[in-house]
């Protein structure tokens, strides 16, 4: 794997933006999203590109190619790659340049990669466009990558298609994708923002050794500035389509000026104090499961709630979180084992439940927007339990939405909205002032913030903690995030693979020493020094 | 076993199920139709006598359940039994066996089916895939307020159309198409251009439309950015990227509108005057031929079946979720 071209020397110009303003059509007419943004990049350098969603990080990175997605444009500004102006360029000619000396690396490898065709014939498609090399070298240029990357049996890998393959590999396999034409920028769209922990680790350590090696020029964009910390040389922070401040490394995250950036790190900043209780309101013994005729899924899941308390249930996708809470709400039966709420066990099919056990344990779901009803008002979606659950009808039930609608921090003129007329953080208001119409003693959060921005993210863990506070209600929190779990549960209980690892009061989980499993995930949780990923790496490889 | 092997025989099986149910419908809907042919052969001056016994002649006067399992035992060893018309009270016995009847018949309306799937199933694609590459240009729209047009025009008033300009006034094409056994591959495809061409201007719509929308449907996937931003040029983001995930869609609008070529063609076939199934099965409706509808029927619902579970293989094995499984 030489490196053939003649890149220029590291420090020279490669890219540079000035002034980009770029418009988005929606509503029937042109509006700005990116406001006059600027920056240059060096051959070699990697530049974060920080902001919550909706600031316009991809649109800015995409415009980097001279690409403006289907309803947008770029408006004005100047767009310089290696001194030819991207705005001005044609299509076919830029063309040329994707995927050869500029390669995109999208957020979702597993949508990203197209079902039909094998990963090998995707990962050459740019560099066979160029006709210097022949198919077999091509092939094999891929595997010496997969292999760079880490990636497990690079020589056949290549040859399963999509989804034959897990999403942190596919992660990897895309990172190569963009490598094989030894490109001199690559734009990394919140590579990692799906993966789990664990894996991200792996495939945070391979892309950044891939952009060294090469001496590639990277932006890298993400919502997550712990994990832009390992990456980039240089962060930028985008708010609402505009630069708020921009810094070396180091210095951004010792020193953030702007009062923006600073919030960033807020969520990290509450803090609540473990506490439990002998009173278990919930407690679910020995529990096997299974989806249809499948093999099990749970196996001997003991999980005891305290009253009025928080359990937080972490672990990664597949290690049967929400699986256990399908259980708990009744829509999948367990095979074996029971579910005792308050001192009582819970019939195991939804069906054979009573109305009060219903309304005593409610959901509230990550996708707000899927979870509610689009033709349906405020009013509706929560007024629905007061009725069903409560009876309650007319006046007193107008009263009891207004009063529900206050609860979490919203007025009176949202009684009639419909939910797309809400934003993400007020979508999962709803949600939950719908679960505590019900006047629930039980509350299951699956992932409610992971699909929020940071500071929307703050709002509704605080909103959460002070009902509880106000309403003595308990919540089982199901997450992956373990800043969230730092900040706001009592106990946590740790789960892999189908099983309980351990379970304990948040002090206890927390601090060593750990179970292997528990040491591998906290310690895969990107931290706020740059240093992180390279001393855990060492760490790891010192322990072999 | 292959997994799509096991689901070829489930389909089959199913296949052979639903024509069982099919032919259970078809038996007892016929049972419900007001006369029969007795009467309608004999007409209104006849005894009841003379009825009675060229009913017991024809078999009609056994109960329901004994006449469909001889007809289901005939049928399942290919005998789709006598037709009743030529049989008159004279005692006289004309009729001849319904595969005799219906055999030719059905051949012409195969050719004239594949006459005309051969033409509309690659310009229909062919339409489609070039009005998604180039969605929204004046191309596209013509091609889709065009292919609109003659799926809401009347098909004999189409025929009539073409017949005008192509057999009236410019005489390029025979205007009647009566084809027989003893003509030539050329002279039988000379003579049903004209059906051929108003069922491809019917179906061309529905297949048409309907690779565009899948394809378009795709173009918004992550996968097709990607390729776009590896440089892939748009004719090859389409070709390469969006067609071979669109195929399951676009098969099984094609598989109908095939069906329909084949049980749905009696209009034209009346007024180019083309020796059909269509029109044997509307005689013989009128009638009162009770096995000749009841074998049509038969033929009609397993053309169906067969181009459905096509449809289906093809949407199995163009989709490698399920070709190759994990």
């Amino acid at each position: 794997m030489t490196d053939e071209r003649n890149r220029g020397a590291k420090g020279d110009i490669l890219l540079d933006m000035r002034d980009v303003v770029i418009d988005g059509y929606s509503d029937e007419r042109w509006h700005e999203i990116i406001k006059g943004v600027s920056l240059t990049l060096n051959r070699g350098e990697v530049l974060g590109l920080i902001g919550e969603s909706g600031a316009g990080k991809s649109t800015l990175g995409l415009a980097a190619m001279g690409f403006a997605r289907p309803g947008c444009r770029l408006t004005s500004g100047s767009i310089t790659f290696d001194g030819m102006e991207l705005r001005s360029t044609r299509e076919s000619d830029k063309r040329k340049l994707w995927g050869t000396r500029i390669a995109y690396v999208a957020q979702s490898a597993a949508a990203a990669f197209n079902p039909a065709h094998k990963l090998i014939d995707q990962t050459i498609e740019a560099t066979m466009r160029l006709g210097t090399v022949s198919k077999a070298e091509a092939q094999a240029d891929a595997i010496e990558l997969y292999r760079a990357m880490q990636l497990p049996d690079a020589d056949t890998i290549g040859f399963r298609y999509p989804h034959q393959v897990s999403g942190g590999q596919l992660q990897r396999a895309m990172t190569a994708m963009a490598m094989t034409a030894r490109p001199d920028l690559i734009i990394f769209d919140e590579p990692t923002t799906a993966l789990d922990v664990t894996t991200q680790v792996e495939v945070l350590a391979a892309m950044r050794d891939a952009v060294e090696r090469f001496n590639t020029a990277a932006i890298y964009i993400t919502h997550d500035l712990a994990v832009v910390a390992q990456m980039a040389n240089r962060i930028m922070v985008l708010r609402y389509g505009e630069e708020m401040e921009q810094a070396e490394t180091r210095k951004m995250l010792s020193a953030p000026e702007h009062p923006y950036t600073k919030s960033l790190w807020s969520v990290r900043s509450i803090q609540k104090k473990a506490e439990t209780s002998d009173d278990y309101i919930l407690e679910i013994k020995d529990l096997d499961a299974a989806y249809g005729k499948g093999k099990n899924v749970l196996h001997d899941v003991s999980i005891a709630v305290p009253r009025g308390k928080t359990v937080a249930i972490v672990g990664e996708s597949g290690s049967g979180k929400s699986t256990t809470a399908r259980v708990v709400t009744g829509l999948l039966p367990q095979n074996r084992g029971e579910v005792l709420f308050n001192g009582e066990a819970l019939p195991p099919e939804l069906k054979n439940r009573k109305k009060d056990q219903l309304q005593k344990i409610q959901m509230i779901y990550q996708m707000a927007d899927t979870a509610m009803n689009p033709r349906q008002t405020v009013a509706d979606i929560i007024g629905r339990p007061l009725e069903f659950y409560l009876g309650l009808k007319g006046k007193a039930k107008e009263d009891r939405i207004v009063s529900l609608l206050e609860m979490i921090e919203l007025d009176e003129s949202f009684y009639d909205r419909l939910p797309n007329e809400l934003s993400g953080g007020q979508k999962q208001r709803i949600c939950i002032a719908r679960a505590l119409a019900a006047e629930p003693e039980l509350i299951i959060c699956d992932e409610v913030t992971s699909a929020l921005d940071q500071i929307v993210q703050e709002g509704i863990l605080k909103l959460l903690m002070r009902l509880q506070k106000e309403l003595g209600v308990t919540y089982i929190f199901i997450t992956h995030d373990i800043a969230t779990v730092q900040a706001i549960s009592d106990e946590i209980v740790v789960m892999y693979q189908g099983a309980v690892v351990e379970q304990g009061l948040k002090t206890e989980i927390m601090s060593p020493p750990h179970p292997e499993y528990t040491q591998l995930l906290l310690s895969s949780v990107p931290e706020m020094d740059p240093d992180w990923l390279t001393n855990l790496l060492d760490g790891r490889a010192k322990a072999g | 076993m292959h997994p799509i092997v096991r689901t070829v025989i489930q389909r089959l099986l199913l296949g052979v199920f639903t024509l069982f149910i099919v032919s259970l419908i078809i038996f007892s809907s016929i049972e419900f139709l007001p006369g029969d042919f007795g009467e309608a052969v004999l007409g209104q001056a006849a005894t009841k006598e003379t009825v009675a016994a060229f009913r017991r002649e024809l078999g009609l006067d056994l109960p329901a359940w004994q006449r469909y399992l001889e007809w289901v035992g005939g049928v399942v060893q290919g005998d789709f039994g006598q037709s009743f018309s030529g049989r008159a009270s004279s005692g006289q016995d004309r009729s001849r066996s319904v595969i005799e009847l219906i055999g030719p018949r059905l051949q012409n309306t195969l050719f004239l089916a594949v006459l005309t799937a051969s033409i509309a199933v690659p310009l229909a694609l062919f339409l489609g895939i070039t009005a998604a590459l180039y969605r929204n240009s004046v191309y596209d729209r013509v091609v889709n307020a065009a292919t609109l047009t003659t799926i809401a025009t009347p098909e004999f008033f189409v025929a009539y159309i073409l017949m005008l300009f192509f057999a009236s006034l410019w005489s390029l094409f025979p205007s009647l198409s009566s084809v027989t056994p003893d003509m030539s591959l050329g002279d039988r495809i000379y003579s049903a251009t004209l059906p051929a061409m108003t069922l491809t201007l019917v179906i061309v719509a529905h297949m048409m439309r309907m690779t565009r929308a899948a394809i378009i449907n795709l173009l918004a996937s992550p996968y097709i950015e990607m390729a776009r931003l590896k440089g892939v040029s748009q004719s090859k983001v389409i070709l390469r990227h969006a067609l071979p995930n669109a195929w399951a869609p676009i098969a099984t609008v094609i598989a109908f509108n095939l069906a329909y070529l084949v049980v749905g063609v009696v209009v034209v076939e009346v007024v180019f005057t083309y020796p059909g199934i269509g029109q044997t099965m509307v005689d013989a409706v009128r009638t009162r031929d009770v096995p000749v509808v009841q074998a049509c029927t038969v033929i009609f619902a397993a053309t169906y079946i067969v181009l459905n579970l096509i449809a289906d293989i093809i949407g199995i094995i163009t989709n490698p979720r399920l070709l190759h499984p994990r």
